[in-house]
């Protein structure tokens, strides 16, 4: 393969005091955060850093605040009941806090251009993707993180004693093969949104998570995974906010009846399977409107504007694709304020850690998953610096092992590299159709876990990818232990609350107010918080 | 997804190769990227952004564009006025006011989608909504 002379030399073997896994706001985040307490920090993304995941892409609302008593008490009691009460008040205070301050620190000495509005004041409650991430990118850099582009982490590395000691990779541009010896370890890889191209996701399979449980992390809220959301037929482009301006439609263009961007996205849904096609026009946006939705979100128009639609006058087809944890909000389990996991040395952050702190089992709308990437990004990452500090020269003397085992290390007969599409194939026919994981029933549930049980097993034992595409076999067993955890947690929540909505259990029952923990990869447990672990059959 | 390249535009500058976050790119033997894994590209439209000639183009469907599309004809393309459009409207380039600057987007209308029952809240009088803003 070519390479271009941009890129840093092969790097095989490299020590920090903190790396970062990821590239996204939650990872450039922790990376300035450590790299300010004095860290030596190394940052290594899939892609690059500065377009890849949902928010480069994307762009989101932040749930950006001012500390008014009275502004931030509506703030939090906006979500309780969608969240299923299942948030954390004291949490979302820290969230709202560090997240004012992060906003407010982007607007100063990231210069990032917030627009103004009529009283003079910059409003600060959006940003752009492509914007906002190339001025993290340059902040981290000018901060001295090394950052290492196209370069997938493939697995943790631990001491004898099992905390976190580092990571191996590959770089993807160059083919070759990279270890970092760490004092901590910031997982910022994202959620896992199983490859169904919405808007800049296909980067997020839920590595992290792999790699977490691999050395021993748990996972908490993984119920809360099923989000959908509207794009044009046939796109990319899952931009939602816009959709309250519209009307649904049948095929035959009469109204579609209590179909909307959220409360009535379950209706889309089952026209889509009953009927094949659910149309859309944003015919409630004055002209006025219409021009402010361009200048907010010149992406949302991308698809329109290239395949010759108006959305305001015309019908266009769309559908729901999955987003799973991306704006879900199961993750890693955090175990104390600083965002560590229940493994010394080894830190979560953004989508790759659970949302339900500040959010419970519910998030699409609400720019609260934003505020948590740059808080807990943060938060990680002044963690992992202190946590590397008190390690000092002894972190770089510990023998290390490698941690990854599926898809990297089979525990059978390795199989044809080319293996892991049919296991990404197996895995989206269980978790991508709308009546398996967005309508959720408990005979639908059972045989698809079933398969995906069988899935893993199948890969577990041969799984192995190949050149510089091996993380991709690392990618489909990360989604299959996601879609794993997602639906034994799915079972076991036998219940309505939050996203996940069974409809053989349609009632919230007071009896399963708690959180749903998770982990395992041969055997997968699910356990109420603060009860002991019990196993449950796979 | 992406579908074309122009090489009369491209000023290999190699920007697209580094930027692409699913390294949808290789440098081609003149140095002008070429789709080398088009199956892999995400349809995020962020190469075009970055490209400073404008030479780039993604079509907005997430499968290829089949033979004798539009989308795939660069001269088409240019006339339409398509090639570097999104790169214009977030403001990227000399000259030009950066797009987050002006992104005043409208009020996220309550409740967030159409009512079961009739409408009873007509867009113009709603009241905003600012905690439920999400993209
Ligand atoms: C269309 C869309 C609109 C959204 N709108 C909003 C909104 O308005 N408000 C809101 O709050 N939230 C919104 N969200 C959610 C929001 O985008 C995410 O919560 C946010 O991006 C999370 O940041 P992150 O850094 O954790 O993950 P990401 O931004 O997804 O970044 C993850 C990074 O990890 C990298 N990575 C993955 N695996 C590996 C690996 N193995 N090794 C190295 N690097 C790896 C990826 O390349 C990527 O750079 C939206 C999401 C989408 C898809
Ligand atoms: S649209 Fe995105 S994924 Fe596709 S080639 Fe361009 S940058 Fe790469
Ligand atoms: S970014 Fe544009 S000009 Fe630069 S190499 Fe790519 S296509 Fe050519």
């Amino acid at each position: 393969m070519t390479t271009a002379d941009t890129r840093s030399p092969a790097i095989a073997d490299l020590t920090a005091d903190v790396f970062v896994a990821g590239g996204g706001p939650a990872a450039t985040w922790a990376a300035l955060a450590a790299a300010e307490a004095g860290a030596d920090v190394v940052l290594a993304d899939k892609g690059y850093c500065g377009t890849s995941g949902a928010t480069a892409a994307g762009g989101t609302g932040v749930w950006y605040v001012p500390p008014h008593p009275a502004e931030r008490e509506k703030a939090k009691a906006s979500r309780e009941a969608l969240g299923g009460y299942l948030a954390d008040r004291r949490w979302m205070d820290r969230v709202l806090d560090q997240t004012y301050a992060n906003v407010n620190e982007l607007a100063g000495v990231g210069r990032y251009p917030f627009p103004i509005g009529a009283d003079g004041a910059q409003i600060r409650r959006g940003v752009q993707g492509p914007e906002y991430m190339r001025r993290m990118r340059i902040r981290v850099q000018r901060a001295g993180v090394r950052i290492l582009d196209h370069s997938p982490v493939l697995e943790l590395l631990a001491d004898a004693s099992g905390a976190v000691a580092g990571v191996a990779g590959i770089r993807r541009q160059l083919d070759t093969g990279y270890r970092v010896r760490a004092g901590a370890v910031v997982l910022a890889t994202g959620g896992c949104a199983f490859l169904s191209s919405a808007l800049g996701t296909n980067v997020d399979t839920g590595d992290g998570a792999l790699f977490a449980a691999e050395a021993g992390a748990e996972l908490s809220g993984m119920e809360f995974s099923n989000a959908y959301a509207i794009a044009p037929a046939f796109t990319s482009v899952t931009k939602t906010a816009y959709y309250s301006y519209a009307t649904f439609f049948h095929a035959d263009g009469t109204v579609l009846d209590g179909a909307g961007s959220t409360k009535g996205r379950s209706v889309i849904a089952r026209t889509l399977m009953a009927e094949g096609a659910v149309l859309c026009q944003i015919d409630r946006a004055s002209e006025e409107v219409q021009r402010q939705m361009r200048a907010g979100q010149p992406n949302f128009f991308l698809p329109f504007d290239r395949l010759g639609i108006d959305p305001f006058t015309q019908k266009f087809p769309v559908t729901l694709l999955a987003e799973g944890t991306v704006r879900g909000t199961g993750g890693i389990r955090i175990a104390g304020d600083d965002c560590s996991t229940s493994v010394p040395g080894l830190y979560a952050a953004g989508d790759a850690a659970t949302r339900e702190l500040i959010c419970g089992g519910f998030t699409g709308g609400g720019s609260h998953n934003a505020a948590w990437a740059m808080s807990s990004g943060s938060w990680a990452g002044a963690a992992a610096a202190r946590h590397a500090t008190a390690l000092g020269a002894t972190a770089r003397r510990r023998e290390i092992r490698p941690l990854g085992e599926a898809g990297l290390r089979p525990a059978g007969t390795p199989g044809d590299p080319g293996q892991y599409r049919e296991v990404v194939a197996a895995v989206q026919e269980q978790v991508l159709p709308y009546e398996k994981n967005y309508l959720r029933h408990g005979e639908r549930l059972r045989p698809a876990l079933d398969s995906l049980d069988a899935t893993w097993t199948a890969l577990r034992a041969g799984l192995r990818g190949s050149g510089a595409e091996r993380f991709r076999a690392r990618e489909a067993a990360a989604m299959a232990a996601h879609a794993r955890w997602m639906y034994h947690s799915a079972l076991a929540r036998t219940e309505t609350r939050g996203m996940h909505k069974r409809a053989d259990f349609p009632e919230q029952d007071p009896a399963q107010h708690h959180r749903l923990l998770t982990g395992g990869l041969d055997t997968v447990w699910v356990a109420p918080e603060s009860a002991s672990a019990v196993e449950v059959a796979s | 997804m992406i579908e074309v390249v122009s090489a009369e535009r491209c000023v290999t500058c190699d920007k697209c190769v580094l930027a692409c976050p699913t390294n949808v790119f290789d440098l081609g033997p003149d140095r002008i990227p070429v789709i080398a894994r088009q199956s892999d590209c995400q349809t995020c439209f962020l190469c075009e952004a970055y490209c400073p000639a404008d030479a780039l183009f993604v079509a907005p469907h997430a499968h290829p564009e089949p033979a004798g599309s539009p989308l795939r004809d660069e001269r088409h393309l240019a006339a339409a006025g398509l090639l570097g459009s999104y790169r214009r409207e977030i403001g990227w380039g000399h000259g030009r006011t950066l797009g987050a600057s002006l992104a005043i987007g409208p009020d996220v209308l309550p409740g967030f989608g159409r009512p079961a029952a009739p409408a009873t809240a007509s867009p113009a009088t709603a009241p905003p909504s600012p905690e439920r803003h999400d993209r």
